[in-house]
């Protein structure tokens, strides 16, 4: 833009007519630009500002600095070797008061109690008793007897850890994550660290899924790309019919069919040959079943179009050439469907990875993705810092795959997108 | 010509856009609105509390249902245009959104005093709606023998088959450790130690096989109703609507059930407070709040509504002396404080 009018500015040495083309030129753009503005700005709104919100919330930690701000400013030059001098105490007194007054005390000791259990009651029980400010010097005697906990170090270094502005203590608790008592960061506690398990499971979930719509859907796909149209047409209404049917719905009746007292396993208990119903539900396999049932057409459609752009003389050529048909598949046809193999299958598992009602409700326990821990902690704990960092995580992962994808595509370039 | 006119569009349309995201943010006045359970609870309500309210005050109102959750409130009243006003909530949710500040105090003077309700339903953030019961449910018609108890849910050789329990380790811990032989009265003592814990998920341990959980309140009447489960952690209420609704022919045990309550609350900044209190004491009237038992069974918040009720309706109550007597409330403060903790711990322990 600005070399355009600096070009302006100087004339002398420009050709008129290039002038008017890039006036031209520029006068295009900003009709183009004012078409998809809109565009633009409905999304700034509702996809890009949530999402950088998202990521803000995850390591946005200033709930502590404001309600207990004398103790936190105390607490910035001390060492964390031992116990804080008595000013600290006397700060954490004087805030527990104005806090207790103001009637935050209980939101100051939930963020703290997320990183020490129990730190809520620590909090809660020190403002019901702490009935005035401690004489001076006294501080700490005051405290120490009021609750035990304020005698220890790792009471106080929570509330150095969480006195913000930013932290790292939510991204660092979604990989499973802590820091010690001295500030190192090691691993959490075996029964605290579940999230690499979840995000392992729900990648290997996303996966499976993918890999049974790819094995499912690629001879679907082929038989629709070669039938004549009008009996394609008949099978393209079979695959787009469960596409437009409510998800919940089709989960629903995969529970119909698969419970152990279900169509699936009474019609084998009727032709004999179970004599105890088979776990067809509430395990993995029914979350497998279910999720393909549902993604299948995201396989299907990219598939098919990319199948309908491979012209039949392809084959006939190979085969007129020697090629046995096993070969000329291998070699010709498969190729040129990668580009559609690629689409579908990154389409499934992006989709597949933030899968939630379906393995909620036809998924047991150890079935359930990270989708459900996110929903946890965003509605029920209202634990939003936690929720923001796993949202964070798997926003990361799953843009590293994407990238992954387009590095395998670009080195794979292959005439299959031929236009014909 | 045509070229200039679709970029003229265009910018019209950009500023169209403009104006009409500008005009969405002037909020405007609207009616009263109540948000509650949905289901079979939310039809008693319209038909005992929401259209006899509308008739007898004359005040518009409409009425929507949610799933729960502290987080959709705060979203809704952080987000400055919350489009509720009255909101029935469970224990957990009114006390953490009462420490953060989302709802109104109440002035009991307006709905009847403090007086007029049984003191656990007395809160400074909101007013008791419902008692109701987490209780053992099963199939009379499948059971030959009707279970005791917590005891035999995990007693697989005696009554075989499919459990359900609620998934989550709230509710899941107290049942397990009653199963163990803790008394009700003693659950979140022995839950507060380190020990009580792993003594519950020991006992959980022993049926880990068997069971299917549950994660919506719909799903036990269902899982009982196709044979899935013999046996299942469920609201008291839903019992007895499938009995009376569908013809089932459902059980229940009320010994070392979990009871809990739901309060209506009045968020933050509503533009209807007048109108959210006349609800409120509407709704808290003893002769309105007996009707809503006699259509479901749960027990209600005003001290007289009880007296004003038939025997055989009562006895069916969460509130009815003798279902009662062997129950414990659910610790809204441990769980507040360890529900965190505890759910990691429990997909730990489901993971295994």
């Amino acid at each position: 833009m600005t070399r355009a009018s600096l070009a302006g500015a100087d004339a002398s040495t420009e050709v008129p007519l290039k002038r008017r083309l890039r006036r031209a030129e520029r006068a295009r753009q900003v009709k183009a630009l004012a078409l998809v503005l809109p565009l633009l700005v409905f999304l700034l709104f509702t996809f890009a500002g949530p999402i950088a919100g998202m990521l803000w919330r995850a390591v946005d930690d200033r709930e502590v600095r404001q309600l207990l701000p004398q103790t936190v400013a105390a607490l910035a030059s001390w060492d964390g070797k031992d116990l804080p001098n008595e000013d600290a105490f006397a700060a954490l007194a004087s805030d527990v008061l104005a806090a207790r007054a103001a009637g935050t005390i209980a939101i100051a000791a939930k963020r703290l109690n997320y990183t020490l259990n129990g730190f809520r009651t620590i909090l809660t029980s020190t403002a019901r008793n702490l009935k005035a400010a401690p004489e001076r010097g006294v501080a700490k005697e005051t405290l120490g007897k009021i609750n035990a906990a304020w005698r220890e170090r790792a009471t106080w270094t929570t509330i150095k850890d969480a006195g913000g502005p930013i932290t790292g203590f939510y991204l660092l608790s979604a990989l499973d994550l802590t820091r010690n008592v001295d500030g190192a960061i090691i691993a959490a506690p075996p029964d605290q660290a579940i999230y690499r398990e979840v995000f392992t499971r729900t990648f290997v979930i996303s996966l499976s899924v993918t890999v049974l719509c790819l094995m499912l859907g690629f001879p679907v796909a082929y038989l629709l790309a070669t039938l004549p149209p009008a009996r394609s047409n008949l099978l393209m209404i079979f695959v787009l019919l469960p596409f437009w049917t409510s998800l919940l719905v089709r989960t629903c009746a995969w529970i119909v069919l698969l419970q152990s007292k279900g169509v699936v396993n009474d019609s084998l208990h009727w032709l004999g040959i179970i004599d105890q119903p088979l776990r067809l539900i509430y395990n993995r396999f029914g979350v497998c079943v279910a999720m393909t049932h549902v993604l299948l057409p995201f396989m299907i459609l990219p598939l098919y179009s990319s199948m309908k752009a491979i012209s039949p003389a392809y084959m006939r050529a190979a085969a007129s050439l020697g090629a046995p048909p096993v070969t000329a598949f291998l070699r010709i046809y498969l190729p040129q469907t990668l580009p559609g193999i690629g689409a579908g299958s990154l389409l499934v598992f992006i989709l597949a990875l933030g899968y939630y009602i379906t393995p909620a409700l036809v998924g047991g326990a150890a079935d359930q993705m990270i989708s459900y821990f996110i929903a946890l902690y965003t509605t029920e704990t209202a634990n939003w810092g936690l929720a923001s960092a796993l949202g964070a995580v798997l926003l990361l992962a799953t843009l590293l795959l994407a990238l992954l994808y387009g590095k395998l595509v670009r080195g794979q370039q292959v005439t299959g997108g031929m236009k014909n | 010509m045509l070229k200039r006119k679709i970029g003229q569009i265009a910018l019209g349309f950009t500023a169209a856009f403009a104006a009409s995201a500008a005009l969405a943010t002037v909020v405007h006045a609207r009616d009263l609105t109540i948000v509650s359970w949905g289901g079979a609870y939310q039809d008693a309500q319209k038909k005992v509390y929401f259209e006899p309210f509308k008739k007898a005050v004359g005040i518009a109102m409409n009425d929507e249902s949610w799933d729960g959750g502290v987080g959709v409130l705060r979203a809704k009243v952080q987000g400055g245009a919350a489009t509720w006003d009255v909101v029935q909530v469970e224990s957990d949710e009114l006390a953490v959104g009462c420490e953060e500040g989302l709802f109104e105090k109440l002035d009991y003077t307006r709905i009847g005093g403090e007086a007029a309700y049984i003191p656990p339903s007395v809160n400074p953030c909101g007013v008791g709606a419902i008692l109701y019961d987490f209780v053992l449910g099963y199939d009379k018609d499948k059971l030959k023998e009707a279970p005791k108890g917590w005891a035999d849910f995990f007693d697989t050789k005696k009554i075989p088959g499919k459990r359900a329990l609620r998934q989550g380790p709230k509710t899941t811990l107290e049942i397990a450790l009653m199963a163990d032989g803790v008394a009700p009265k003693d659950v979140y003592k022995v839950l507060a130690t380190d020990e009580g814990i792993e003594r519950a998920f020991k006992k959980l341990d022993t049926i880990k096989g068997d069971i299917v959980w549950w994660k919506a309140g719909a799903q036990p009447p269902q899982l009982l109703a196709s044979g899935e489960v013999t046996m299942t952690s469920v609201y008291n209420g839903r019992i007895d609507t499938a009995n009376k609704n569908e013809k089932k022919n459902f059980g229940m045990v009320w010994d070392g059930a979990l009871f809990t309550l739901d309060s209506w609350v009045i968020l933050k900044g509503s533009p209807n407070k007048d109108a959210a209190y006349k609800f409120l004491d509407f709704v808290g009237k003893a002769e309105n709040q007996s009707k809503l038992s006699e259509n479901i069974s749960y027990g209600t918040s005003n001290k007289d509504a009880a007296a004003k009720l038939a025997p055989a309706v009562l006895k069916d109550l969460p509130t009815a002396p003798d279902n009662i007597k062997n129950a414990v409330e659910i610790n809204v403060a441990f769980w507040l404080e360890n529900i965190d903790r505890l759910t990691e711990r429990f997909n730990k322990w489901a993971a295994k």
